[in-house]
């Protein structure tokens, strides 16, 4: 891969189901460090969209690489081994686990093979990491703690850091502000704008709350009944009379 | 914890002196407990840690419990016989998941129950190999280093070392990340799978570990009983270890053995209420079920969260609620 190389690149995606289009013909690349937000009224794609780049549905045309490597029908465990991290739209953490294991299981995958991960110690030598990752997320004290009793807003958090524990180079974070308060939104925020600082991971989020997409997005792709309506910075979409009208109607 | 430590060497002190003031038939009746316990523990790793339905753990005691008695009627060791049972039933077990990684929850349950029917039908049919309905008989029992395993309190501690090097071991599987991986598999399969998690290799694995462990046991079960015959291996028998392992508790250690003490002994101690023995052990285990989904290990923790009040506080609530 060299310099030049996208760290997404979507070509020419097409999906529908039946008669209905959901997506038509959508391109667009994330570059290293971008923090792409992906917005549209509801029904315009977006999340078939975001399916189709992470092999959850098969696109009828087009292409998605990762770093330069065709990605299209590959497994979820293979495409995170890839250095693809991945939130839901909704809360996916492992309640019977503790924090702490959580965030463990989310990097032990990575770590030797599968006999050194019987053999081996059982954190997989990951409980140091994990726990400055948990830090870094401010959850340290709820450490040892069954993730089912956090907050709703605390787990929001906590399947957040697990996307980040293998160091992908790439997240997709789908609906991350979704039910989670402003003090909590704020927070996540910062931490994902750190993250994003620190260590140069490239993100792309869908996202309903504009506030949050304009305050944390370097770049923002409009979507409305599955094409590309508009592409620019925060400002110039804030601005656009075609999303203004896509969102308000006509 | 060094408290946890005591107790468990005081249980396995227990399991020492346990048959030394039994009869013949009291040391059977604790060997067949300990044989359950490694097929329910099997069981317990499949359903409980992986949660995978499984109504099929009889058969692989089955399969085990026959590749054995022929092996070693033919003269071959006991420890090689039953290396070939558990060989033989984790291959058959890593078979029986696949359609694990197409159907779920009560579909899988069928399709394993008619897999423990096709198995019982094979033993009782395939007179020419397994002696059909009349079974096998005389199946020896092993000796190592001179030391033999003729006499019941022997057996006993023959088997006892068995289920204490399975328990050693189950618990370095279910400490160990591969243990972490199943209980992903089990709570969020989806999630799961996009941590890297090969969810695939993960439902075969469990499948083909627990099974091996009913192989086991079924290897133990032959030469203790010296006779078998395709009706110890029914579906019942697999319902049975299924109630060993959602009475002890499903996905703790330690539920399975609890489990299958329930099962094997508590009918044992009711005798002596003759003829009613068996609806007070169902109302019991109804009971328990209702009032404790989580089975006995899930129970004792309500008790002790009821009696002995968290002495440490939630960190978060301490700090403040500033999420």
């Amino acid at each position: 891969m060299n310099a030049a190389t996208p760290v997404l690149s979507v070509r020419n995606i097409c999906k529908s189901f039946g008669g209905i289009h959901a997506v038509r013909d959508v391109s667009f690349d994330v570059g290293a460090g971008e923090i792409l937000g992906l917005i549209g009224p509801n029904g315009s794609g977006k999340s078939t969209l975001f399916n189709c780049i992470l092999g959850q549905l098969r696109p009828d045309s087009g292409q998605v690489s990762v770093n330069g490597k065709q990605v299209a029908g590959m497994r979820a465990c293979d495409l995170n081994k890839l250095g693809v991290g991945r939130t839901f739209q909704m809360l996916q953490v492992f309640p019977q686990m503790t924090v702490l294991d959580n965030i463990i299981l989310a990097g032990q995958e990575h770590h030797g093979n599968m006999l050194t991960r019987l053999f081996g110690p059982p954190d997989a030598g990951l409980t140091e990491e994990a726990e400055r990752l948990i830090e870094f997320f401010r959850l340290g004290h709820l450490r040892d703690e069954l993730a089912g009793s956090l907050s709703y807003g605390q787990q929001k958090l906590l399947d957040a850091a697990m996307a980040f524990m293998a160091g992908p180079s790439l997240v997709l974070l789908d609906e991350p502000a979704g039910g989670v308060n402003l003090t909590m939104l704020a927070s996540l925020k910062e931490r994902l704008k750190a993250f994003n600082a620190e260590r140069g991971t490239t993100f792309v989020v869908i996202e309903h709350n504009m506030e949050f997409v304009m305050s944390l997005c370097t770049r923002v792709l409009v979507l409305a009944d599955g094409a590309i309506i508009a592409e620019g910075k925060p400002e110039e979409i804030r601005r656009n009379s075609q999303v203004i009208e896509a969102y308000l109607g006509g | 914890m060094p408290y946890r430590m005591i107790l468990i060497l005081l249980g396995i002190v227990a399991l020492v002196l346990a048959p030394l003031s039994q009869g013949n038939y009291g040391i059977y009746v604790l060997c067949s407990w300990l044989i359950f316990s490694i097929a329910a523990m099997g069981l317990n790793l499949t359903l409980g840690y992986a949660g995978q339905v499984s109504l099929a753990q009889a058969a692989f005691m089955g399969i085990g419990a026959y590749t054995t008695a022929l092996m070693t009627m033919a003269g071959v060791h006991w420890s090689f016989a039953a290396a070939a049972s558990m060989g033989l039933c984790f291959l058959v077990g890593l078979g029986l998941g696949y359609p694990a990684l197409r159907v779920q929850h009560h579909l899988l349950a069928f399709v394993t129950l008619a897999f423990n029917t096709l198995v019982f039908l094979v033993l009782r049919n395939e007179e020419w190999l397994t002696g059909g309905s009349f079974g096998i008989v005389g199946i020896p029992r092993p000796s190592f280093f001179g030391i033999e395993t003729t006499k019941q309190l022997s057996f006993y501690y023959f088997t006892l070392v068995v289920f204490l090097i399975v328990a050693v071991l189950f618990y370095g599987v279910v400490r160990s990340p591969w243990g972490r991986a199943f209980k992903a598999l089990r709570e969020n399969p989806i999630r799961a799978n996009s941590l890297g998690v090969d969810i695939r290799r993960m439902t075969l694995l469990a499948f083909a570990i627990g099974s091996a462990l009913g192989g086991l046991a079924g290897a133990l079960a032959a030469p203790l009983v010296q006779f078998i015959d395709p009706p110890a291996f029914a579906l019942v028998h697999s319902l049975k270890l299924l109630l060993m392992v959602m009475v002890g508790g499903a996905g703790y250690f330690f539920g399975p053995m609890l489990g299958a003490a329930l099962v094997t002994v508590l009918p044992e101690f009711l005798r002596f209420t003759e003829g009613y023995y068996l609806m007070i052990y169902a109302t019991t285990v109804l009971v328990l079920m209702v009032v404790c989904p989580t089975g006995l290990i899930g129970l004792g923790k309500r008790m002790v969260a009821r009696f002995r009040p968290q002495r440490v506080e939630r960190g978060d609530l301490k700090q403040g609620a500033q999420l």
